[in-house]
């Protein structure tokens, strides 16, 4: 396959090449980074199955059936069903109480990374951009607020709010946004340096499209590769909250939630605590490599190494113009 | 060219285009305030080509960025008079201003390659004018980045549309900042060092487009520089600045024939030329004066050959000597003779 392209990207026009660097080439670069595929993958499952939870797990995830506790994995029960992952306690169907847990993890995290980077960005960039009171005062509150020990604030919060998916979203963004504020001020910083914000302000550019055409195109790809990893964190987070009691309630199931319950069980079931600790691992483990493999794709400059196919050896080098 | 403007200038002495009158700049640092423009008056007449020269930190970009409301204020302060189209240009609104850069008054700068955003298109860029002043739709203003193309001569203008900076030469990133710059038709164009990033043989090309643009259009251009060699060439009138303040002015032929300031005399020496006896170049002895701590009376006496006494107590002013011509140097009248 590789062959064929090399033969056919010198003769592709032009003009053409903004179209096909779209769709095919960032697939086919994708795919030759075999790590961050495989973990491209595997994220691409966990979000269908999280969100296909319903139809797709083979067992209701809160239906109790006391004929079949502790099923180890690979298991069948006295009534013939078949117990991927094992079950649990109560004798639900780990494997579905997983893909159901999965729903709240990732929708905690995703969303979480999405509340905590609006705000974070949002201040950062107001506070690099016109420096001044804003600045130092925002800039202070973060130092303060980094020096927080965030797991006691958090289950403070929630005892005084309550647990619940609404409020956990509202913790981890209260307690999350300094780390994009702290990143997006310094990119803020670094950029408004360069040149080409002056230029922009030459052909007499207004602050708000400076900020949202010149600055913020500019910082995507630190920013992706934060977002990416703050969803890994707050995963983390979730957990530790469930399992600390005061994040998802049952019959709501997250894994952080799964952990903490089958924590009783670990000298009999090692499973209960071993599958939906190692969803947590591997689901982390993957952003992370996705996450350098979205640094390189996003940025402009060292796109075009990872989007063009390698050369086979002793081909000669063509002159690309 | 420069003859025919001339000829022009002379003739009936047109209204100035742009008026500055004791223009300065200073800035708020934490070692205390650091005046890095100290009072410069000059003019600018329709399509003239004025040179400001000078080593780095003479303020000489510093003086046109707070003539194009580029310095951030505080820390910087500016204050003086630009008198443009018969309003201040210092004291309009933001908003007023911000009309006129670009539209009225546009400018390049010297390292065109970062001058470009990286994670744009060239073509974006350029369209980018269109479609935030002049309100273009996409096909529009893209239709109009590509006449631009062609018209600062980037070949294949419909291709290279879609290509990002880093793709794109030094000169090519040159050429595609002044067609940013001229998009709009301005009536001034500030290059601030617009060719001291490229090569010579680059240098000619862009010079030769701007000139060549500067006709078309009848644009006045303010070129800010180092390199005399290209003040020689290309200017109508050049002004000399040191230490923030102006200390010659003169029609650029004269300048070079007869300097009137010890510092144009010594930066004109320090040329290497091709026809005189070679040898050591000459140099001015020692460093400009850091902006915090500028020597009592003229700025350049530390430095200068012929020095007075008079020149470490009393600053001279900038005076008129001759005809079109002013010097900041007590000696101003006896220097050609020397």
């Amino acid at each position: 396959m590789s062959a064929v392209q090399t033969n056919t990207v010198p003769q592709v026009e032009e003009h053409d090449r903004a179209a096909s660097i779209t769709g095919r080439a960032y697939l086919s670069a994708l795919m030759r980074d075999r790590v961050a595929f495989i973990a491209a993958i595997f994220l691409t499952l966990l979000l269908i199955a999280a969100a296909g939870a319903d139809f797709l797990a083979p067992y209701d995830p809160n239906r109790a059936n006391l004929g079949a506790r502790f099923i180890a994995p690979f298991g069948t029960a006295r009534d013939g069903g078949f117990h991927l992952l094992g079950t649990d306690e109560l004798g639900r169907d780990l494997f579905s109480r997983l893909m159901h847990g999965a729903r709240v993890s990732m929708s905690i995290g995703l969303l979480g990374a999405l509340c905590s980077g609006a705000v974070g960005i949002t201040l950062g960039v107001l506070a690099g951009f016109y420096r001044g009171l804003l600045e130092d005062l925002l800039m202070r509150a973060v130092d303060g607020m980094m020096a927080l020990p965030s797991l006691l604030i958090a289950l403070f919060i929630l005892f005084v709010i309550g647990p619940g998916f609404g409020n956990l979203i509202l913790i981890f963004t209260l307690l999350h946004w300094m780390v994009f504020a702290r990143m997006a001020r310094s990119l803020t910083l670094n950029h408004q340096q360069h040149t080409y914000i002056t230029a922009a302000r030459a052909i007499g550019a207004s602050d708000t499209r400076i900020i949202l055409t010149h600055l913020l195109p500019n910082m995507v790809s630190p920013l992706i590769v934060l977002f990416t990893l703050e969803i890994a964190v707050l995963i983390l987070s979730e957990a530790s909250l469930s399992f600390l009691g005061f994040g998802v309630q049952a019959p709501q199931s997250s894994w952080g939630l799964m952990i903490a319950r089958g924590r009783e069980y670990i000298s009999s079931a090692w499973w209960l605590v071993v599958m939906p600790g190692a969803a947590i691992f591997l689901t982390a483990l993957a952003l992370n490599l996705v996450a350098a493999w979205a640094r390189a794709i996003t940025d402009p400059v060292q796109r075009w190494r990872w989007l063009t196919p390698p050369r086979r050896k002793n081909q000669p080098i063509e002159d690309d113009e | 060219m420069r003859a025919m403007q001339q000829s022009e200038t002379q003739g009936a002495a047109p209204a100035p285009l742009l008026d500055v009158r004791d223009l300065r700049v200073t800035f708020d640092t934490p070692h205390g305030l650091v005046r890095a423009v100290g009072g410069v008056s000059w003019t600018l007449s329709p399509g003239e080509t004025l040179g400001i020269i000078g080593e780095s930190g003479s303020g000489k970009s510093v003086g046109l960025e707070a003539i194009m409301g580029l310095i951030k204020t505080p820390p910087g302060h500016v204050s003086g008079q630009v008198m443009f189209d018969r309003r201040d240009v210092l004291t309009m609104p933001e908003r007023d201003r911000r009309q006129l850069r670009g539209e009225k008054i546009a400018m390049i700068f010297q390292d065109a390659m970062s001058a470009l955003n990286p994670s744009l298109t060239v073509g974006t860029q350029i369209a980018e004018v269109y479609r935030l002043r002049r309100k273009c739709s996409h096909a529009d203003a893209e239709r109009k980045a590509i006449e631009l193309m062609d018209r600062v001569k980037i070949p294949s203008a419909k291709t290279r549309i879609g290509n990002y900076p880093h793709e794109f030469s030094g000169g090519m990133c040159q050429r595609v900042m002044i067609a940013t710059a001229l998009a709009l038709n301005p009536q001034i164009l500030i290059a601030d060092e617009p060719t001291t990033a490229l090569d010579v043989t680059v240098q000619r090309q862009i010079m030769t487009l701007l000139a060549e643009l500067q006709r078309e259009d009848g644009m006045a251009l303010v070129l800010i520089t180092h390199d005399l060699g290209l003040v020689a060439e290309t200017v109508d009138r050049a002004m000399v600045m040191y230490a923030g303040r102006l200390v010659e002015s003169a029609p650029v032929s004269a300048l070079f024939e007869v300097p009137s300031h010890p510092y144009t005399r010594g930066l004109i020496r320090s040329m290497p030329r091709i026809d005189g006896a070679s040898g050591k170049l000459h140099a001015i002895g020692g460093t400009p004066p850091a902006a915090g701590r500028m020597p009592k009376g003229c700025a350049f006496h530390p430095r200068c050959e012929m020095r007075v006494e008079r020149c470490g107590i009393e600053r001279p002013n900038l005076r008129p000597v001759g005809k079109n011509r002013a010097a900041a140097c007590h000696l101003a009248e006896e220097i050609p003779h020397v």
